[in-house]
């Protein structure tokens, strides 16, 4: 318990002596203080884990003390420490410290570099608190910290206006997937009398509720976690979110926190298998973000932006795993995903802090002899998330792709396409960016160079395990022993819908599907972007249904059409109608006819004490009257 | 002894209180109708003494000697009262050369 | 009727007359004579009552030394007719018939309410200077003090406002 407590305070530790005393500090200490807050709870993370490994650590799950207690409703503000969430732990605490080192060096040049380390540390205090909650609350308490972060780091560099815009954005939109978040969370405490997940799970056995109300309070956490976690409708503030600093969109916007609905539909299992409609519509949102996501990655020329849009993707992939009922299956793509979107969008900032904040890959081009390390790490990374086999992406995506199809093969097309899109779009990424010739100005060709150790180093961690990761869970075919799948065991609820195992012929046929669509998709952007050596099309001049995708499908534009700007016209009618005429004019009026009244009542004050004195005898003869009188 | 239980018989405590009214009534006549703050003082007493003379009646009525005690205590305040309030007057009248309330405006602006 | 019955009826309409008469003249010298003449037959009421003591401290205190101020003050200040303006007559009118009023009121509301009266036995003579005294001097020792406190105080307080290099300053 003691573990615990240093691992889930010392980012705290780590944010308040930043926050408080960062300016005094010098940036090293800066730096180095708050990458040691992330460092020791990445050791005890792991100490737990290997503990859960070899089956010596237990199950933790205590109350620190009690919070909320309202007659026979008790809240207490307690951790559960399991093996989800050591998982999550080694996750959080593993890849924020190598971004934390990352970002020692890439922000080095900021003014505000205690502050930025600060927020990160903050964010990982918060995202330990998500994880780490044994009821909903605590859990909501986190979700909504990492919100803040997440708004706070977007918005770090506040100058800039389209940045603030793109925090609001962000900050909004997460705003309305948490309150079904917490509609769901209250239906949960009205009609199960508790929030501990342990508690919710006895009593969904014990408490007689209809259906139709398991539907409606799934389907509300799932709201929640549509804005969270980016899927259809409420992805748009994801791609946006990019504004931020490149290792808080590896961290936050790929890595940690966007998986953090992954992690709450995996801790509420045994909720959402007792609601097949609502994972039928996981399922589809999922697929349905799976793949269009992917066809905007395609022609994005914004190195971040295509990151961004992949992440939307594959974080789709993971809700189509979730939908179907293999939330395992989804719990390993969220750690090879967390590998190579992390090392990915660490590649994706060197890139750029090497050309000086260039982001388009129309300008980039030749990058690999400048900047060897980073082309292999980025390399090793597209091919894993291409899902080529042995590496990491390949093995968690097979089995995604496998659990879908044994479910349903329509969805399993959907995923196909979107993860042969995927493979094109992130080869497109790397031929145009480290292949061919520089295509930036003289200047930035003269700077070009490879970064610094604390960049290269995080890059390469993060490839090898990019490289090796699938490992944890090697298909039956392979391996008899799913790592992943027996360590979670205890956690998961085993999903009584899933049929019998796919055969093995089968399993070869998808593997040997996947593999192709992938290798044909590298084939084709080889041939597209190194052969005929294309580039994406300049400003403006694509046309028709390209264009459309280009333009991101105008979901912007649709969702200010349809929400925006009605709300603002109602808006504005009510503050012209409602709140200038009847409430100004309310509280106007009042004051107008106080001011009216007391200019005429005011010359009864003449100031002549005979007429005081008067008037003063009038009521005294009045009181007598009445009293004596009446 | 004999015309204390005279008056007691022949003069109800009716009348006493009437005097009374009507004596108080004349001071807030009075306070009301002049102008000259000495006069109005005058009054003021005029209404001070009805009070004190009803309050002896019924200190008599009732065979209770705390109303006259009362009594005196007023008159003390009274002559307090009376000498401060005539040497503010006084200061007034030195200062305004006036005496007369409709010319004390400075409560006004 | 009896001789108290007289005196009662006469005192009490040489009260009222002097009171309205306070009030009526133009010449604060007159009404300070006629407030003296009210007051006396004030005192003589308090004769009728038996109350000895009070008559006495009443002459004193009002006759005397309320008196002199009143019309040392008067003489201070030189007023007389000549510098005696009335209210507005709209102002006199308020005052007359707010005063009757408030007389009609005091008066109606004691027609309206029955007096509880013990009988009267007059064993203790309650007036008398000795009795009164003792009273003072045991039952209100304390208030009795503070009255002389208050009296000094007074006095001070007179002087003081008084002294010419205190000016106050009316516009």
């Amino acid at each position: 318990m003691t573990g615990l407590y240093i691992l889930i305070l010392s980012p705290l530790v780590g944010f308040l002596i930043n926050g408080l005393l960062g300016k005094k500090l010098p940036k090293a200490v800066s730096g180095a203080l708050s990458s040691v807050a992330i460092l020791v709870p990445f050791f005890i993370a792991l100490n737990f884990f290997l503990g859960f490994n070899s089956g010596t650590q237990v199950k933790i799950d205590q109350d620190v003390y009690q919070w909320i207690s309202i007659g026979e409703f008790n809240i207490g503000f307690g951790l559960l420490l399991d093996q989800l969430s050591s998982l999550w732990l080694i996750i959080i605490t593993g890849i924020g410290f190598l971004i934390h080192l990352y970002s020692v060096s890439y922000m080095h040049d900021d003014e505000a570099f205690s502050k930025f380390f600060a927020y990160l540390n903050l964010f990982v205090f918060f995202m330990l608190v998500l994880v780490l909650g044994n009821n909903l609350l605590i859990t909501f308490i986190g979700w909504e910290g990492v919100g803040l972060c997440s708004y706070l780091l977007i918005g770090f560099w506040y100058k800039n206006g389209a940045y603030n815009d793109a925090a609001n954005k962000a900050f909004i939109m997460n705003r309305i997937g948490d309150l079904g978040f917490l509609i769901g969370i209250f239906m949960i405490m009205f009609y199960f009398k508790t929030l501990h997940f342990g508690a919710l799970k006895e009593a969904l056995g014990s408490v007689h509720v209809s259906h139709g109300l398991i539907i409606a309070i799934t389907m509300c956490l799932f709201i929640g976690v549509t804005g969270k976690s980016a899927q259809l409708p409420l992805y748009t503030w994801l791609p946006d979110a990019m504004a931020g600093p490149t290792p808080v969109s590896a961290l936050i916007h790929a890595a940690t926190m966007v998986t953090a609905g992954i992690y709450l539909i995996s801790r509420t299992d045994f909720l959402f298998l007792q609601a097949p409609e609502t994972m039928t519509v996981i399922a589809v949102i999922g697929a349905a973000t799976a793949l269009f996501a992917a066809t905007i990655g395609v022609l994005q020329n914004d190195i971040k932006k295509v990151l961004a849009y992949s992440t939307v993707s594959q974080l789709g992939l993971m809700f189509l795993a979730l939908g179907v009922g293999a939330f395992s299956t989804g719990v390993f793509h969220v750690l090879t995903h967390a590998f190579f979107k992390a090392c990915l969008f660490l590649g994706a900032g060197s890139v750029i802090h090497a050309l000086h904040g260039e982001q388009d890959i129309r300008n980039m081009g030749g990058l690999q002899k400048n900047m060897p390390i980073t082309f292999l790490t980025f390399l090793i990374s597209s091919i894993a998330i291409a899902g080529v086999p042995p590496f990491s992406g390949f093995f968690s995506k097979d089995e995604i792709l496998a659990a879908v199809f044994e479910h349903n093969k329509v969805l399993w097309a959907v995923a196909s396409l979107a993860s042969l899109l995927t493979a094109f779009y992130m080869f497109r990424l790397v031929f145009l960016t480290f292949y061919g010739n520089f295509r930036g100005t003289e200047d930035q060709k003269h700077h070009l160079h490879e970064s610094p150790w604390q960049i290269t180093v995080p890059l390469t961690v993060l490839a090898l395990f990019a490289a090796i990761a699938g490992v944890m869970g090697l298909p039956e075919i392979v391996s008899h022993h799913h790592w992943l799948k027996s360590f979670l065991s205890p956690v998961l609820t085993p999903n009584p819908h899933a049929g019998h195992a796919i055969g093995n012929s089968e399993e070869w046929m998808l593997i040997g599907i996947a593999t192709t669509l992938a290798l044909g998709a590298i084939s084709y952007a080889f041939v597209k972007y190194i052969s005929k050596k294309e580039l994406p099309a300049a400003e403006g001049t694509l046309t028709g249904f390209s264009n459309l995708v280009y333009q991101k499908y105008k979901i912007d534009e649709l969702y200010s059409f349809i929400i925006v700007q009605p709300l603002q016209r109602l808006s504005v009618t009510a503050y012209s109608l409602f709140d200038k005429v009847i409430v100004d004019g309310g509280v106007e009026g009042v004051a107008i006819a106080v001011m009216s009244i007391g200019k005429r009542v005011r010359t009864i004050q003449t100031g002549n004490i005979g007429y005081y004195l008067l008037m003063m005898v009038l009521g005294i003869a009045s009181i007598l009257a009445y009293v004596f009188l009446k | 002894m004999s015309l204390l239980l005279n008056i007691l018989q022949v003069v109800p405590m009716q009348y006493y209180l009437m005097v009374s009214a009507a004596l108080f009534s004349i001071g807030v006549l009075g306070v009301l109708f002049r102008r000259n703050a000495i006069t109005i003082f005058m009054c003021v007493e005029i209404m001070l003494n009805s009070i004190n003379l009803l309050l002896v009646a019924f200190s008599t009525y009732h065979n209770d000697s705390n109303g006259q005690v009362f009594v005196f205590f007023v008159m003390a305040v009274a002559a307090a009262e009376v000498a401060v309030g005539l040497a503010i007057l006084v200061t007034i009248f030195r200062n305004i050369r006036s005496v007369d309330i409709d010319d004390l405006k400075a409560l006004k602006n | 009727m009896s001789l108290v019955e007289i005196c009662f009826w006469a005192l009490s309409f040489v009260t009222l007359v002097c009171a309205l008469m306070t009030v009526l003249s133009k010449n604060p010298i007159f009404s300070a004579i006629y407030l003296l003449i009210c007051f006396a037959s004030i005192a003589g009421h308090y004769l009728l009552l038996n109350a000895q003591f009070l008559f006495i401290v009443h002459i004193i205190v009002y006759s005397g030394a309320i008196m002199v101020l009143f019309l040392t003050t008067l003489m201070l200040m030189n007023l007389n007719e000549e510098t005696e303006k009335h209210k507005p007559a709209i102002a006199r009118i308020g005052a007359v018939v707010a005063a009757c009023i408030l007389g009609l009121v005091l008066v109606s509301a004691i027609s309206k309410t029955a007096l509880v009266l013990p009988q009267n036995s007059g064993a203790v003579d309650i007036g008398a200077i000795k009795v009164l005294g003792k009273i003072l001097l045991n039952e209100y020792f304390y208030p009795f003090e503070f009255i002389s406190i208050l009296l000094l105080t007074a006095m001070v307080g007179a002087v003081l406002l008084t002294k010419k290099e205190h000016k106050i300053t009316i516009k």
